[in-house]
């Protein structure tokens, strides 16, 4: 296994320690040239620019952002999006995003690196794949919040609908109320934290990470079982929970449950090469 | 994929028909075959024992290209008239809603399934509804060319529920279209977004019953079945708790009667639902987008959770 780095492990990019074969790659938060692409865009944090997106279809809006960044804006305010779907998607860059409104399926989906607010509810699927940056939704969000996650954090300060975090392969995911059915289903690596409750079937057929729940639980599916809390996953949440102002149901870190997944299923990364082969 | 979309005025009336259509509208891209609106007037302000009835003498594509179609259209036609004035009807206003649909309003204190066995039973008709408030409207295309195939922009009433459907595992033709008529109860409709896997199993439970499917359409089961429980007595929520267990599959669902809507998901909760609830009006579709077509405002939504069923009152 791979040597835990202090600054890495101080921000909480990683507390799983992961059995078996499994390789993490863990990368120095000082090292930025590890979190730009090639083509990504100079901007400037204190330039700023406005999308109305009233008359605009989610093509459009998007290819506006691009344009906006390309001018040099660091900080976009997209106004009236009328929950249209796919709005600020695929954008690898770093930018300070504020969208005032609601979004429908698929928003922010593929992003790696903006920091993005909304104002608003999202539909289904928000920010899947997400790679890196932060998203910070103020009400409700639908289901499949966070699918396939593989970095950053993405909040959302009310309740989401089912299958939250379906295949999560890293990152964070906040929920401050409550959350569906099948939560975690099939969660591979990353956390999510869930404030208050959580739907049947919690970390169902999950291979690795942890969920902590801070209400109550209907039920865990297939192979999710309690684990205890450490300490650094307490001041973990502790800082967490300050920095995006959310509460646990239950009135505090330490009360929070935890799972994780119990590894009585076949576990992929446990396997021979010959017998993944096999599995697939 | 389909599109469903629901709402119902909170002790008044409004335009539904106007409002239903702005909502199917921005769901055409889940369903752009065919769109079916089930449009309720208030029962208030219709007499005793006076029913709207709609139905057709031929599908569109029959109606355009079928062998002397013309003439089969009108024997047809009459063969209900006079098969209605046998059962006893006293009829009302007849208007012709297209060449191939009617909209019937009758008299009538008799046995309301014998008199819809009977006219049913001429071949080619097909009964759409039968109510004191309920008006069910569906045909081929998107949601503004039916509704102004059918006058519907102007229409007033308590509450709506409608459908934009993409024909998966039945044809495209008015007969698969959404919504469902609950036969033979006046005013109880249904629209249904998923897949039902015990249908055929299901369906022959509730045909051993005496009641009858007029599609293959897995949604028109849930009509029956819903039909079926409140024939025992059993009032809306409850029966669409139960079905809730029974239906095997994954869906979500809107069922309307003369003065509610009900909406129920399954237990994976794995078709969409998006709800919003003001001091006026509750407003729910597959997507926010149709909500927000009559709410251009910010609103605060949210989706119901697995195996939930609510129930409003108009």
């Amino acid at each position: 296994m791979a040597e835990l780095k202090t600054a890495g492990h101080e921000m909480g990019m990683h507390t799983e320690q992961l059995s078996g074969r499994t390789q993490q790659r863990f990368f120095s938060p000082s090292a930025e040239e590890n979190f730009v692409y090639h083509d990504s865009f100079e901007v400037d944090f204190n330039k700023s620019g406005e999308v109305d997106a009233a008359d605009l279809d989610p093509t459009a809006v998007n290819i506006r952002i691009r344009e906006l960044m390309a001018e040099g804006c660091g900080r976009i305010t997209i106004k009236n999006p009328g929950a249209q779907h796919s709005i600020a998607v695929g954008i690898l860059n770093r930018l300070r995003l504020d969208i005032q409104g609601s979004l429908g399926y698929f928003g922010c989906g593929l992003i790696d690196g903006p920091n993005i607010t909304i104002s608003g509810r999202v539909g289904w699927a928000c920010a899947e794949n997400m790679m890196a940056g932060t998203v910070v939704i103020e009400k409700n969000a639908g289901s499949q919040f966070g699918a396939a996650i593989r970095g950053g954090d993405l909040v959302c300060k009310g309740d989401v609908g089912a299958r939250t975090g379906i295949d999560q392969k890293g990152g964070t995911i906040f929920v401050g109320g409550r959350t569906g059915a099948f939560s975690g289903f099939m969660m591979q690596r990353g956390r999510m934290v869930v404030c208050g409750d959580a739907g049947m079937n919690l970390g169902d057929s999950m291979y690795d990470g942890t969920i902590f729940v801070g209400g109550d639980i209907v039920g865990l599916g297939v192979d999710a079982v309690p684990g205890e809390m450490t300490d650094l996953e307490a001041d973990w949440l502790k800082k967490k929970f300050k920095k995006y102002g959310l509460t646990p149901k239950c009135g505090s870190v330490e009360k929070m449950q935890k799972i994780v997944a119990g590894k009585q299923l076949w576990n992929y990364d446990n396997l021979e090469p010959s017998e993944k082969k096999l599995v697939l | 994929m389909c599109g469903i979309a629901g709402l119902i005025h909170r002790g008044k009336s409004g335009n539904v028909g106007g409002e239903m259509t702005a909502m199917l509208q921005a769901l055409k891209h889940r369903g752009p075959d065919s769109t079916g609106y089930a449009l309720y007037g208030s029962e208030d302000a219709t007499p005793v024992n006076q029913y709207v009835m709609r139905f057709k003498v031929a599908e569109q594509a029959e109606a355009q290209h079928g062998f002397d179609i013309q003439g089969k259209m009108q024997e047809r036609k009459t063969a209900v008239d006079s098969r209605l004035l046998e059962m006893g009807a006293k009829m009302g206003p007849m208007e012709d809603a297209t060449e191939y649909a009617y909209r019937y309003h009758f008299d009538f204190d008799g046995d309301l399934k014998r008199l819809v066995d009977y006219v049913e039973d001429v071949d080619g008709v097909e009964i759409l509804s039968v109510g004191k408030a309920l008006e069910l409207i569906k045909d081929l295309g998107d949601a503004t060319v039916v509704s102004n195939q059918y006058g519907l922009q102007s229409f007033n009433g308590t509450h709506a529920i409608g459908h934009t459907r993409m024909a998966t595992e039945s044809d495209v033709d008015i007969r698969s279209a959404h919504p469902y008529w609950a036969y033979p109860f006046s005013d109880v409709s249904v629209v249904h977004n998923g897949q039902l896997t015990n249908y055929w199993t299901f369906r022959r439970e509730l045909e051993r019953k005496g009641h009858r499917f007029m599609s293959n359409c897995d949604s028109e089961l849930i009509a029956v079945y819903i039909a079926d429980r409140m024939n025992d007595g059993v009032d809306l929520e409850t029966a669409m708790k139960d079905s809730v267990d029974k239906l095997d599959g994954v869906f979500t669902y809107l069922v309307a009667t003369s003065d509610q809507l009900g909406m129920a998901k399954d237990v994976m909760a794995a078709k969409p639902m998006v709800l919003y609830e003001s001091d006026d009006l509750i407003a729910m579709a597959s997507e926010e987008v149709a909500i927000r077509a009559i709410f251009p405002h910010e609103i605060d939504t949210y989706d119901p959770y697995e195996g939930e069923v609510k129930v409003w009152q108009n």
